[in-house]
């Protein structure tokens, strides 16, 4: 199980109470990993470890290698090498489905919801649930009522208030509505860990609170988060810890607590190198 | 100027066909003609209704029989409905146009049958109690409707066959057939064709089936002769296939000297491929409508059978309107298995024995513009 | 009112406080099909006050006869409309699929079940070939079926010599869609049948099977159902397929409406599917509409074009009403999800 070393931690630089977090092995780890899009390295050799529990922000400039990491965690690409591990088992993600299915789901930057139907049929898009007896087995006829009923469930879990109507075509709701649809959808379904790929890029300061909060509530409900933001006053609210891409690489992973905004900016283009501690 | 001319000579034109008609004694028209417009004048009686079906609406020669129709369809207290297919080949447009007048209460149709896919409709029409007369182009077989009226296709084929024949004076006839399709088979185009080639004095073989004959032999018409058909083309009776089927007989061989045109349009562009090859050679062709005949003035055709279309409407329903009063059904023409509405040789190169009326003559009678 | 949109507890406010229009404009948006049916009783109406010939038993029978073909053809097309496809080589399938069902039952030459088999089969492998081509080699459908429309004509042609097969020379079961039953003077056929069947077939799978759902989100957003977890392709690749499927059937019914097979049937087939998919309120650009819109809309060009009819006008003002409602439809459309935004 454990055959895989854990990266290395500062624990000073994380607070007393969530220290427990990475008492346990990681759930997800990237070792080494390696792609290359003819001549241009989109990683070069990037590693990363993630807990339970845990919200880990992935920074960077544009062309960093944030999205790249994240597609090759998540079944877009394939890496040329290296190794990615779930709850210790080596898997291949040859496509997002294959990801998806051993439990890491993904919020994409664009959302990823389908705006002519309605929120239930979204939420159980790609997993839709059977009638019962003859009309499921043969007639493949789909259990509108028992899902309406469980996406209501799903969304109340993360604290949104604001939707009430699961039949509501997604294209009525507000952008933040539309995420909390998104998110719910990716914490539904017993699923590990949650990739959320710049989820305030588009919001206002109060709808962006909200999905904040939504964000510690899948922290709190035990699953692992990915945050990937150029939102730096966000990403140092909920990040437990702060993975810094440069140039393909890895530049280090600092928290909140380590280093201000100011210097992880800094971390980031270049401007200072994180000293080898 | 044409269009200017339209309105004022219109009816002064029908006037004059219709004294021409009599003057190229066909009698059985004559007779009919006056005995409908006696009970068309009669007034009194409920308007009849009738519908007129045509292929499409954009091919002069039925743009024309449907004006020509309209014109007179008050005159015999007929109300007219004008329908058509969107285009050859439409028979859905054809069955839902007779099924339209079936549910009117039209008394009878004229059609001009796109296929034999119409039969069934017209079947049921004829079972409802309407009158179906086919116009132009009788359907296959001929008993579908109950009397044809049209032009004798293979015998305005063979007044082109025998003037060119004539008009060949013995010289060895290098032969371009223009035909309408390659993909199907209608009436209009074998018998226009092959009555050609009859005129000709050549063997048909089959004289259903285009391009059958033997390739090279003599001809008989005029003072006879050595033959060559260099191509059998369709030019989908259009100016634009017409040429492209010339082009393509002209590079089969450049010696081409007579070439008979399914109609007019295709006489057209079979001139521009002359013209653009550096060639000449006489065209003959079918229809005589307005244009055509001013092709023929202008030397581009050398002679064309010219059809009275807009006769066959106009007779067609005055023959309906006269049964729904109760009148006698119209007969076939003796020896044909439809009602002949006429042809004439339209030259101004006329030749010994082949009766042809001049271009001038041609531009009175003639239809469209 | 903007302003305040991000609680929605205010919007749910809003809404109530709507005016009868904004009622009709949202019961509208969640039923697009209304407006072409309002359209539909609207012509019904006038054409009865119009003309003694129109609302009559034979006349509503031979109205559903003349509309069956299309109807069937543009069940098809409105599934790829639905992918936010296109299908310009409805015709050419149905009439190849009908020429060598046909030319291969003739005068016995085959049993006309399997000539039957052969011909939908083959039809529906058109279909496939279409989606291949849209799925594996990604080219546009409009491209596509524009490509295969003359392929499939063309073939259909040189199949059939251009030669048109009378029903006589069939086996009764290709016929047998012509046939039908009466009540009085209103006779239906069972090519009417076949063509409620396969709305009431094809409406079931779109609403309540998640294959449904998928064409939807396909139709929609082709990327966010792929990232979903929407197998898109092999999604786009059913609808083409199945699209084929029913083009065979309509080939069929047409075999029968006809009393022949011609190969130059139907020549607008992909025109007037299409219009009667956009009339009866589906989305050109995908993922909106409904199949009870598509058969009114169907039913609506060929009421307009009866009606018209009856009542004597010439066939080219019919032709220009059709266009007219075309662009009456579309622009109902964009009114209604204008107001919604």
């Amino acid at each position: 199980m454990s055959t895989i070393e854990r990266l290395p931690l500062t624990h000073d630089a994380i607070p007393e109470g969530r220290r427990h977090i990475y008492d346990t092995d990681p759930v997800l780890t990237a070792r080494d990993l390696v792609i290359t899009f003819g001549r241009v390295i989109g990683l070069d050799g990037v590693s990363l470890d993630l807990y339970r529990g845990e919200v880990l922000a992935v920074i960077g400039d544009n062309g960093a290698g944030k999205s790249t990491l994240i597609k090759c965690l998540t079944g877009a690409y394939l890496p040329d090498s290296g190794a990615i591990h779930l709850e210790g088992e080596r898997v291949h993600f040859r496509r997002p489905q294959d990801a998806r299915e051993a439990g890491i789901e993904t919020v994409y930057q664009q959302l990823a919801v389908i705006p002519a139907l309605d929120i239930a049929s979204n939420l159980y898009l790609g997993r839709e649930e059977r009638r019962g007896g003859i009309l499921g087995s043969m007639f493949r006829m789909l259990d509108k009522g028992g899902m309406e009923k469980r996406a209501g469930q799903s969304v109340q879990d993360l604290g949104i208030q604001t939707i009430q109507n699961m039949s509501q075509a997604v294209e009525t709701l507000s952008g933040g509505q539309r995420q909390a649809v998104a998110v719910a959808r990716a914490a539904a379904f017993g699923s590990k860990v949650v990739v959320l790929d710049e989820p305030t890029a588009a919001l206002g300061v109060k709808e962006s609170g909200m999905v904040l909060e939504m964000v510690k509530q899948l922290r709190d409900n035990g699953l692992a988060v990915i945050l990937i933001s150029h939102n730096m006053p966000h990403v140092w609210e909920v990040a437990d810890r702060i993975h810094i891409q440069r140039l393909g690489g890895c530049a280090g992973v600092i928290t909140p607590q380590s280093h201000d905004m100011g210097e992880g900016v800094a971390i980031m283009t270049g401007a200072k190198t994180l000293s080898g501690s | 100027m044409q269009l200017r001319q339209v309105p004022t000579t219109r009816t002064a034109r029908r006037a004059v066909a219709s004294a021409a008609i009599v003057g190229l004694a066909l009698t059985a028209t004559a007779c009919n003609r006056g005995s409908t417009s006696d009970s068309g004048s009669g007034g009194g009686d409920a308007a009849v209704g009738v519908t007129l079906i045509t292929k499409d609406s954009t091919n002069p020669f039925f743009v024309a029989m449907q004006k020509g129709a309209k014109a007179d369809a008050t005159k015999n207290n007929v109300k007219l409905t004008v329908a058509s297919g969107k285009q050859e080949g439409d028979d859905q447009g054809q069955i839902t146009a007779i099924e339209d007048a079936v549910a009117r209460g039209d008394k009878g149709i004229l059609i001009t049958p796109m296929s034999t896919g119409v039969n069934a409709a017209i079947k049921k029409a004829r079972d409802a109690g309407l009158y179906v007369i086919a116009l132009d182009t009788p359907p296959d077989p001929a008993d579908t409707v109950d009397i044809t009226f049209a032009t004798d296709n293979r015998s305005a084929g063979k007044l082109d066959g025998q003037w060119a024949a004539a008009t060949l004076d013995g010289k060895p006839a290098v032969i371009a057939l223009l035909d309408l399709f390659d993909d199907k088979i209608v009436s209009v185009d074998y018998n226009r064709d092959q009555g050609f080639l009859e005129g000709m004095g050549i063997d048909v073989a089959d004289p259903k089936k285009n391009g059958d004959e033997a390739k090279t032999g003599t001809y008989s018409g005029g003072k006879g002769g050595q033959y060559t058909i260099v191509c059998n083309e369709a030019g989908n009776g259009a100016e634009d296939g017409g040429r492209s089927a010339m082009e393509k007989c002209l590079a089969k061989n450049p010696d081409i000297n007579l070439v008979y045109t399914i109609n007019e349009p295709t006489a057209v562009g079979a001139n521009a491929a002359l013209k653009a090859a550096g060639k000449t050679a006489t065209i003959v062709s079918v229809d005589g409508g307005c244009a055509g005949v001013s092709s023929v003035k202008s030397g581009v055709i050398g002679a064309t059978a010219q059809q009275y279309p807009l006769k066959m409407a106009t007779l067609g329903m005055e023959a309906i309107a006269k049964i729904a009063r109760g009148g006698e059904k119209p007969k076939t023409t003796e020896g044909l298995d439809f009602f002949d509405t006429g042809v004439a040789l339209v030259t101004d190169k006329p030749v010994d024995g082949v009766e042809s009326i001049d271009s001038a003559k041609g531009a009175d009678l003639c239809w469209g513009n | 009112m903007s302003s305040t949109s991000s609680t929605s507890a205010a919007a749910e406010f809003a809404r109530r406080r709507q005016t009868p229009l904004q009622q009709l404009q949202h019961q509208l948006h969640r039923r697009p099909w209304l407006s072409p049916l309002f359209l539909l009783l609207v012509a019904f109406l006038a054409f009865f006050i119009a003309t003694p010939t129109f609302l009559t038993a034979s006349s509503m029978g031979i109205l559903l006869q003349q509309t069956a073909v299309v109807a069937a053809l543009a069940v098809g097309q409105t599934l790829i409309i639905l992918t936010a496809g296109i299908d310009l080589s409805v015709g050419a399938v149905m009439v190849l699929s009908m020429m060598v069902m046909a030319s291969l039952a003739r005068d016995g030459g085959m049993p006309g079940l399997l000539a039957l088999v052969i011909g939908v089969a083959l039809a529906t492998v058109a279909g496939l070939l279409n989606g291949l081509l849209v799925t594996r080699i990604n080219l546009p459908p409009f491209i596509v079926t524009l490509g295969t429309l003359s392929i499939f004509t063309a073939i259909a042609l040189l199949y059939s010599g251009g030669e048109s097969i009378q029903a006589e020379h069939l086996p009764r079961l290709l016929n047998v869609l012509g046939e039908g039953f009466g009540i009085g003077s209103f006779r239906l056929t069972w090519g009417i049948v076949v063509v409620v069947l396969i709305y009431a077939v094809m409406a079931f799978v779109l609403s309540q099977t998640a294959w449904g759902r998928y064409v939807y989100a396909v139709g929609d957003d082709a990327e966010s159902a792929r990232l979903s977890g929407v197998p898109s392709r092999r999604i786009l690749l059913g609808v083409y397929t199945v699209a084929g499927l029913i083009y065979g059937i309509a080939a069929w019914i047409l075999i029968g409406r006809a009393g022949a097979a011609t190969p130059n049937a139907i020549p607008d087939a992909n025109l007037a599917s299409i219009t009667a998919v956009v009339i009866g309120g589906t989305s050109l650009f995908g993922g909106r509409g409904r199949l009870i819109g598509t058969l009114i809309g169907a039913l609506i060009v060929q009421t307009f074009a009866f009606g018209l009819s009856q009542l004597g006008v010439d066939q080219q003002w019919r032709v220009l009403a059709t266009g007219v409602l075309v662009i009456v439809a579309v622009a109902i459309d964009q009114w209604i999800r204008k107001v919604k935004a």
